[in-house]
């Protein structure tokens, strides 16, 4: 039979890779549920099925587009292709202007309406969404 | 003239480099002596780089815009202080400044490692070296600070708005200190290694170098957490943004490190682990700058999207990562003579086991942070990992993470037990049924929440007993617990009892909720040395009928024409009051966000706490006697 010292040792390494799988998994599964993608404005209009997931959207903001009452704010995004309603109640960034670059995050109603629960913050006049860029650079 | 000095001033300090390495070397093939002439030129070489930061200091309140640097980040309207503090609020001045501790740092080590090896001592001077060595060749050929321009321009670009504040004015050199300060780290325990002098003795010296420089990293994580608070206008301290991520990473390693260098210094045992630690901290202190200077995650600290300089500190990242690693796997020996046997209820054990919680919440950060940008890469897709993924994989592990650290200190080295320690088993009950109490009636995950909460007030009740029953005895370690419990509390109350109110609304309307009616009362304008602001009066009424009034504030700066939001925060014990407006599209309506946020000013406080049982570790030995 094998000493104890050996049994113990056995146990030790097959409880530290349990650990260690258990852990990867937790982790990509994670990742996998809390991922959230970005898309542009073309990339929504083309897509074939819905999902209730998060999502990014990036662009610019339409000019004369934004209106705002009490309870929200409504602006369209465009990438000068295609463009898409957002409907937001929250706070905006101080860089929220027509016809400046902005990422909005939120749930997809439909093809046309996004319901926005964050707009992202920008910290610079200069500084675009890498996003954003791409997306215009494709144009 | 100035900024002439600096630049001459660096590059003669960096042909010191190779005197110092040239005389290191022979030092350390022939005396046994320490030569003084090395001293003499560390002294000089740091004498050098400070008037080299010191002529880019002048620049800067001259306001000269000959050069470079001072032209894209300054202003002449722009106050003292800030432009003093625009020094290192770029990426060329913040290099320097990078640079500048570096050489401070090394200087000190030596000065204070006297009554170590002689051979210790030169072998961590040289890999200090060519750390330097790479921060001047990266300064002089890709980043100078005091690059000349013709015709030189009658006014600077501007100092971003929102990093003109005094948190940020000094968030950079206290952080610094704490990346840098885990070079002499690194330096030290490679040469430690190649020396096989990795043991009790060297433990218990650089110990001290590891709690300085923990406790800058801890200062500097704080100051930058409590300038996003206020400045950008969320109401929350951390975002888990990539660029927060990368100066937790190096803390977090840090932090193991500072328990590990216990178990060393007591028991002589974890001598490779205490090796890999001291090369991850700094190694993730460097992957951060590379990962924030790159342009590789945009946000306030990106100053230059220069991809030669995300190269060059991607190949000097792997150089060092592969002499640590050559270092390490070439000469370092386990001594097998001491006995390390370990047994499971122990202190060491407990010091293990929460480890091992430290390197999986190091992981889950670092795939949160990389993951993004690999897959960007590989599949050009493009995504973010918010929030939600660190919570949950975090929050859980807290739980048995926090109960380790409550039992850990109580238990002996060596071999203990747990025998007439009924207090602890009493404790535990009575915290558990505090937070069921306080959990109950809430709709939130009540087991999650209330073993969270639970184990925080054990650890919180059991550290206090401590400064009763303890005395002086550990009195650092008790605190810094202690702060730790008190962090956890406050975040968890400050998370679970947080009120949001974000509206819209016109001068004179009121928003009106069962909890509370907020009026915007009036607009006044303001004028500042380099903005005009407006002011905003807002009256809120709360359901018992108190009256507060906040005044939030808009700022509009002169160069660069930048608005930015200021918060107007009304603190006391129990709970902050934050509110924030802005514009939107000049419209008559202000996007109004009001938030109450309870226990903030505690989870500060307890950050400082952290940080102070850190530093009166550092004189341990002369309050317990």
């Amino acid at each position: 039979m094998y000493g104890r010292k050996v049994k113990l040792r056995f146990f030790f390494i097959v409880l530290i890779l349990t650990i260690l799988a258990l852990s990867i998994y937790l982790v990509l599964k994670s990742l996998e549920e809390n991922v959230v993608y970005f898309q542009s404005p073309s990339e929504i209009k083309n897509i074939a099925e819905f999902k209730e997931t998060k999502i990014r959207i990036g662009g610019m903001v339409k000019k004369d587009s934004v209106s705002i009452n009490m309870n929200e704010i409504n602006f369209i995004i465009t990438d000068f292709k295609n463009e898409i309603n957002v409907i937001y109640s929250g706070a905006v960034p101080n860089l929220f202007e027509e016809g400046k670059g902005v990422v909005a995050e939120g749930f997809l109603k439909d093809r046309n309406f996004f319901m926005a629960s964050k707009i992202l913050a920008k910290h610079d006049e200069n500084y675009m969404p890498p996003e954003v860029k791409a997306a215009l650079e494709e144009k | 003239m100035p900024s002439l000095i600096g630049f001459y001033s660096l590059a003669l300090g960096s042909s010191l480099s190779f005197l110092i390495i040239f005389f290191s070397i022979k030092n350390f093939r022939n005396s046994k002596i320490f030569d003084s002439r090395i001293i003499f030129f560390s002294f000089l070489q740091l004498l050098l780089v400070s008037i080299s930061f010191l002529g880019l200091i002048i620049s800067f309140i001259n306001s000269d815009f000959s050069n470079e640097t001072v032209f894209n980040h300054s202003h002449t309207t722009k106050p003292l202080f800030y432009k003093i503090s625009g020094t290192w609020g770029n990426h060329e001045g913040s290099l320097l400044l990078w640079l500048l501790v570096l050489t401070l740092f090394i200087f000190l080590f030596i000065i204070k490692s006297q009554r170590q090896p002689t051979q210790y001592r030169i072998l961590t001077l040289l890999f200090q070296q060519v750390i330097i060595v790479g921060f001047f060749v990266f300064l002089l050929k890709s980043s100078s600070p005091f690059n000349y321009i013709f015709p030189i321009p009658q006014e600077g670009l501007g100092l971003n708005p929102i990093l003109q504040d005094p948190a940020l004015a000094i968030h950079p050199p206290i952080l610094y200190l704490g990346y840098v300060g885990s070079s002499i780290i690194f330096s030290s325990a490679l040469s430690a290694t190649c020396l096989n002098y990795i043991s009790k003795e060297w433990a218990s010296h650089i110990k001290q170098w590891v709690l300085i420089s923990w406790i800058f990293l801890t200062l500097g994580i704080l100051l930058g957490s409590i300038w996003a608070y206020y400045e950008l206008g969320w109401g929350g301290f951390w975002f888990w943004d990539p660029v927060e991520n990368v100066s937790l990473m190096p803390w977090l390693a840090l932090t193991t490190l500072v328990h590990c260098i216990l178990a060393l210094e007591k028991r002589s045992i974890l001598t490779s682990w205490v090796v890999v630690l001291s090369i991850s901290t700094f190694t993730l202190s460097m992957c951060g700058t590379f990962l924030v200077r790159s342009g590789i995650l945009n946000s306030v600290h990106t100053f230059a999207n220069d991809p030669e300089r995300g190269l060059f500190i991607l190949i000097f990242l792997f150089s060092l990562i592969f002499l640590s690693l050559f270092v390490f796997f070439f000469f370092h020996k386990e001594n097998r003579k001491i006995d390390s046997s370990i047994f499971l209820i122990s202190k060491e054990t407990s010091i293990i086991i929460n480890n091992w919680f430290m390197m999986y919440f190091l992981s889950v950060i670092l795939i949160g942070t990389v993951y993004p940008i690999f897959l960007e890469v590989i599949s050009s897709e493009k995504i973010s990992v918010g929030p939600p993924f660190y919570n949950k994989l975090i929050a859980p592990f807290l739980i048995p993470f926090m109960f380790v650290m409550a039992l850990g200190p109580k238990l002996k080295w060596i071999k203990s037990d747990i025998k007439n320690k009924i207090y602890l088993f009493i404790f535990f009950l009575i915290s558990l049924l505090l937070s069921i109490l306080i959990i109950k009636n809430l709709e939130i995950n009540f087991l999650l929440n209330t073993l969270l909460v639970s184990l925080a007030f054990y650890l919180f009740f059991l550290t206090l007993r401590d400064f009763f029953v303890m005395k002086y005895k550990n009195l650092s370690q008790t605190i810094a617990h202690f702060g730790f419990s008190l962090f956890i509390l406050s975040i968890l109350f400050n998370n679970i009892f947080t009120t949001e109110i974000i509206t819209n609304l016109k001068v004179g309307e009121t928003y009106t909720s069962q909890k509370f009616n907020i009026k915007f009362e009036n607009l006044n304008q303001k004028q500042g040395q380099n903005f005009k602001s407006i002011v905003g009066k807002f009256t809120i009424v709360n359901s018992k009928g108190k009256i507060e009034t906040l005044e939030p504030e808009l700022r509009i700066y002169n160069q660069p024409n930048i608005t930015t939001s200021e918060a107007d925060i009304r603190t006391n014990l129990l709970s902050d009051r934050f509110i924030t407006m802005n514009t939107v599209q000049n419209k008559d309506y202000f996007n109004i966000r009001y938030q109450i946020k309870p226990f903030m000013i505690w989870i500060w406080l307890s950050i400082l706490l952290i940080a102070t049982g850190g530093f009166l570790s550092l004189f341990k030995k002369k309050y317990e006697n």
